[in-house]
């Protein structure tokens, strides 16, 4: 069990700092226009940064041990979402092997 | 009347496609929940994660570093480190969102996660001409119905904690939730090369302390993408 006081201050000021976060670009900016260079690297905002938070995820699982099989249901994800352009189709077909192929295994 | 008008299409056609997104967010929040409970926290306080909170990496992260017992102070700064990236989804906003009063962008920050964000993204590029006020009911039809879901499995999974197994690899759901959400994405040169920086960036800099590799990496990538839009997809489309 915690202390009331050490889990309170976390979550609050845990809510506090991301909400800041958020709020960060959207409150201070405003209107005022952005550079064009600016723009145009915020294209990639996506591709930037979820990659890199997925790709160690899929080599290493929670526990740190090495899957091959979510290797391949990464592959598959990423192979029939550019094939197909349906998220839905894509992701369905990657946890359908993930877990369906760890169930059987 | 149109405003509202336009605000409720847009809002249920972002309610539709973030339905897809309860398949994975369900069982996030769910697993937040149990591994919340089975830590010592009561449910009062793991709801308060989820409500004030709302980014289910950054929950994880802070209850794992509570279980050692580390001080306040590092709990905030690695989990805010996780949460970081959404300084770049707010600034991605900006062009869509940064024109509407203060108190409507204070709040639609509140709902600033993953699947909003990237959804709204991928619909700029798929529907350009959308009015300001049916692109930001788009956004929060996403962000809404999935918050709301979020606290209800969140209370599931606190309250049903003892019956889900901990160990049947339910954090597959992040990266695979991630992947599909970029698959689309990757039949353009720039948005392509982006991403194998993102991944090759992050993995060269695993070392970095407090997550900022994965930051450090998307800054690159940032530049990555834009320098090869600049110098290969801008003159072919001028040469057109």
């Amino acid at each position: 069990m915690f202390d009331a006081n050490y889990v309170w201050t976390i979550i609050i000021l845990l809510g506090i700092g991301t909400w800041l976060i958020r709020f960060s670009f959207l409150g201070l900016i405003g209107e005022r226009e952005l550079p064009v260079y600016v723009k145009r690297m915020l294209n990639y905002t996506a591709v930037a940064v979820l990659p890199g938070i997925s790709v160690p995820m899929v080599l290493h699982s929670a526990n740190g041990s090495f899957e091959p099989l979510r290797i391949t249901a990464a592959i598959a994800i990423l192979v029939i979402g550019v094939a197909t352009q349906s998220l839905m189709k894509s992701i369905g077909a990657g946890l359908l092997i993930y877990f369906g192929l760890s169930a059987l295994l | 009347m149109a405003t509202l008008g336009s605000f409720a299409a847009g809002f249920g056609q972002g309610a539709i496609q973030g339905l897809p997104f309860s398949l994975v967010l369900g069982p996030f929040g769910m697993l937040f929940g149990v591994i919340a409970t089975e830590s010592g926290l009561d449910l009062v306080q793991v709801m308060g994660f989820s409500v004030l909170v709302i980014a289910g990496a950054a929950q994880i992260t802070a209850i794992s570093l509570m279980n050692e017992q580390a001080p306040v102070l590092v709990v905030l700064a690695t989990s805010l480190a996780v949460n970081l990236r959404m300084g770049i989804y707010s600034a991605a906003l900006v062009p869509h969102f940064g024109g509407l009063p203060l108190w409507k962008r204070a709040t639609a920050a509140y709902w600033l996660f993953d699947q909003p964000f990237a959804l709204t993204s991928v619909d700029v590029a798929k529907n350009p001409k959308r009015t300001r006020d049916e692109r930001f009911g788009f956004y929060l039809g996403v962000g809404i119905p999935l918050s709301i879901l979020w606290y209800i499995v969140t209370y599931l999974g606190a309250t049903l904690g003892d019956l889900i197994p901990g160990d049947i690899g339910i954090d597959f759901a992040i990266p695979a939730t991630f992947l599909a959400l970029i698959a689309p994405l990757l039949k353009s040169l720039p948005h392509l090369a982006a991403a194998i920086t993102s991944v090759a960036g992050t993995l060269t800099l695993s070392n970095l302390p407090f997550n900022s590799g994965l930051l450090v990496a998307a800054v690159i990538a940032l530049i990555v993408g834009a320098e090869v839009e600049r110098r290969f997809v801008e003159p072919r489309q001028r040469g057109r």
